[in-house]
């Protein structure tokens, strides 16, 4: 067998196909065989791109060059400059600004980035995430299988907790080590519940996974099951997720169909099933006692800790919630051994991060490289450098309670145990990379605002800590600030985090710890002289005067 | 979306939601986003169906009307109050701000002459904003109704707002 080298997707949704998708394939075909580049290249269509004025879509696999709208008559150029010599063709590039409508996947992928080291996104705009059977054919459902063949759900354990993944959603709680708690819980009646609110704004590689490569969710929370001795599952997806929802339940009933889902699975004693619940608008659902509370059918009000979920969660049985990203890593696990999975990354934080990037750089996207690579090597590498005149002035890493990096800290690995020590959260894996003309007051008063609107109101030291702390940011940034004001919002931070209730009010303090810590002189100098440094904040009236 | 509050359109509702996401507690936020979905907001009519129809002591399903609207407060994808035929969510968190999310909002502020939560007299346009849509790559993002719009800029706020009747 001939290995395939490139893999051309052509978007073929009614639209598309108005538009000539059905002559594009037919074409490519003919000028692959033109080339005598056939057996190298395989063709295949995708559709659910809905809403583009850039069809038809030509996409071309592995440097996820995307084309469009590419018209019948291209279709030879494209394959003699890019499949035959290898050239990028420039002209017929789709123009990252036109990208509207469900298509903001396919963004992650444009270009073509070096030395990415993709695990959980390997197969995420890949495979027809439609069908189970490219799934299969990727490795799908192997580890599964060799679970409930070969190993005892003690050994299952074992392996993730020797491959030394930790959870991704934020917190780093080693994932093997949650299994094992919920297993040894009391209780015949246990759950699987993985976190797909990915609410951290900033962050949407749960999407992406989600949306491309569905049934990896559903494998590993099978072998999660098994592990902990589960046999009902939930996934909880934010509700604004509509594509990946649809998608999630195609893959459901298709994992039922073939036998990875039900009674007997692999002829086994092992049953399970997963039933999706959509949120309807709640960061704090994120956090996991909220997303319990609301997948009861309450509102997402946090719970008081202890006792943990692992011993009392859903309906009050045991529960092991896991991120997205955390499951997509462990078939893989499974398959590979804990060994290798231990040779990726650092040594304190094996595996690969999932990054998101934006801000004022040349790409924003997805990335999957090794734990530990810096900020640097994410800006000058994969972003593509910041955006021409821009210099780096800040990055915000983890989304809105990540912490505020200025440039001086760039080369900081980043794992989880290097960024502890420059206590720095990872958070989430989004990194927000802000330039020179980025307003530090204006900034944190944006994300105070976020944690005001989102704070639940159950515990009175977050509900009326963002508020306050709000108020005294936007006065900083009319100009009308107190410099005393600066101690009461370190106060303020300081109570949020000894009594809120959940890691909301808790790490919401965070953007005000870090713009006091790095930038105090810009703050200041709102106060003292009612100006903006960088001319982004609109000061009251009365001060211009002064 | 038409906004129906007659009663027998709201029993229908209520009933084919119900039937969709079953009658246990855990299917309150699904029957309520349903009945959001068509109406564009959740009427009081339609809280004290569902109540009626899910609340049901002999199964240990215990609700009260005050629950069912503390969820559609609380739920920022529920609304209590009736709605334009089209609703505009626009991400305000900083990601779509530092590329020039604000200048997007002062546009449609503008012209619609529209505040945060207002909808025109016409009944054509509501406005809000919105936390993290998780299209962050292709900031400003903007949501219509199911549409999602990335990388807009002020000058094709026009254009956008020309689809729709």
């Amino acid at each position: 067998m001939i290995k395939k080298r490139a893999m051309v997707l052509v978007s073929n949704d009614p639209e598309s196909i108005r538009l000539g998708a059905n002559e594009i394939v037919q074409h490519l075909n003919e000028a692959l065989v033109t080339y005598g580049i056939q057996d190298e290249v395989d063709v295949s269509t995708v559709s659910d791109i809905n809403h583009s004025n850039i069809l038809p879509l030509v996409v071309v696999y592995p440097e996820a060059v995307v084309y469009g709208p590419v018209k019948a008559s291209d279709v030879r150029y494209l394959v003699e400059e890019h499949l035959y010599k290898g050239r990028v063709v420039d002209d017929l590039l789709a123009p990252p600004k036109m990208l509207t409508g469900q298509i903001g996947w396919l963004r992650g992928h444009k270009g073509y980035n070096p030395a990415e080291h993709r695990i959980v996104l390997e197969r995420a705009g890949r495979i027809d995430p439609d069908n189970i059977e490219e799934y299969i054919t990727a490795n799908g459902y192997e580890a599964l299988g060799k679970v409930l063949s070969e190993m005892t759900p003690e050994s299952v354990i074992e392996v993730v907790e020797k491959s030394g993944l930790q959870g991704r959603g934020g917190a780093g709680f080693p994932t093997g080590r949650k299994w094992k708690f919920v297993r040894a819980a009391q209780g015949s009646k246990k759950y699987i519940v993985c976190n797909a609110d990915e609410s951290e704004p900033g962050t949407f590689k749960d999407r992406i996974v989600l949306e491309g490569d569905p049934h990896v969710i559903i494998e590993s929370m099978a072998i999660a099951a098994y592990a902990i001795g589960a046999d009902e599952g939930y996934i909880y997806i934010r509700g604004e997720y509509g594509l990946a929802y649809r998608r999630l339940e195609k893959a459901i009933l298709q994992a039922r169909e073939f036998g990875f889902l039900g009674k007997n699975i692999f002829g086994t004693e092992f049953n399970f099933d997963i039933h999706i619940h959509a949120g309807a608008g709640a960061y704090v659902c994120g956090e996991e006692t909220a997303l319990l509370e609301s997948l009861e059918g309450k509102r997402g009000e946090p719970r008081s800790r202890p006792p943990y979920p692992v011993t009392k969660g859903l309906w009050n049985k045991p529960t092991s919630v896991n991120n997205v990203e955390t499951l997509a890593n462990i078939p893989a696990i499974i398959r590979n051994g804990a060994e290798w999975y231990r040779s990726i990354g650092t040594p304190s934080s094996p595996g690969t991060k999932v990054y998101t990037i934006m801000g004022n750089v040349n790409f924003s996207g997805v990335i999957e490289v090794p734990m530990g690579v810096t900020l640097r090597e994410v800006i000058n590498i994969y972003a593509k450098g910041m955006k021409p005149g821009s210099t780096l002035k800040l990055a915000q890493t983890g989304g809105s309670s990540g912490s505020i990096i200025p440039a001086v800290l760039q080369d900081t690995p980043m794992d989880f145990e290097s960024f502890r020590k420059a206590g720095v959260s990872l958070g989430s894996g989004a990194l927000l990379i802000c330039d020179q003309n980025t307003c530090i007051v204006d900034l944190v008063k944006v994300l105070l605002q976020f944690f005001r609107f989102e704070s639940c109101g159950k515990c009175t030291p977050c509900r009326v800590g963002t508020q306050r702390s709000y108020e005294i940011v936007d006065r900083i940034s009319k100009g009308q600030g107190k410099l005393e004001e600066l101690d009461t919002l370190l106060e303020l931070a300081a109570e949020m985090e000894r009594a809120s209730n959940c890691g909301l009010g808790q790490t919401a303090t965070v953007p005000i710890r870090d713009m006091l810590k790095h930038f105090r002189t810009e703050v200041e100098a709102h106060i003292r002289s009612g100006s903006c440094p960088t001319g982004v904040c609109e000061m009251a009236q009365e001060v211009e005067k002064i | 979306m038409t906004v129906q509050t007659i009663d027998h359109d709201v029993v229908s509702v209520v009933q084919a939601a119900i039937e969709k996401h079953g009658k246990n507690r855990d299917a309150m936020i699904p029957v309520l986003s349903e009945i959001n979905h068509v109406f564009g907001y959740v009427p009081r009519e339609a809280i004290r169906e569902v109540r009626k129809q899910l609340h049901d002591p002999a199964r240990q399903v215990h609700i009260a009307e005050s629950q069912l609207y503390t969820l559609t407060s609380f739920y920022d994808m529920l609304s209590t109050k009736p709605r334009g035929r089209h609703v505009i969510k626009f991400c305000e968190n900083a990601p779509c701000h530092v590329v020039g999310g604000k200048a997007i909002w002062d546009g449609l502020r503008e012209k619609l002459s529209l505040e945060n939560g207002e909808t025109t007299p016409d009944n054509k346009w509501t406005l809000v904003t919105t936390s993290c849509l998780g299209l962050c790559s292709v900031g400003p993002v903007l949501l219509i109704d199911d549409d999602m719009y990335g990388n807009v800029t002020p000058e094709q706020i026009s254009e956008i707002l020309e689809h729709y009747e």
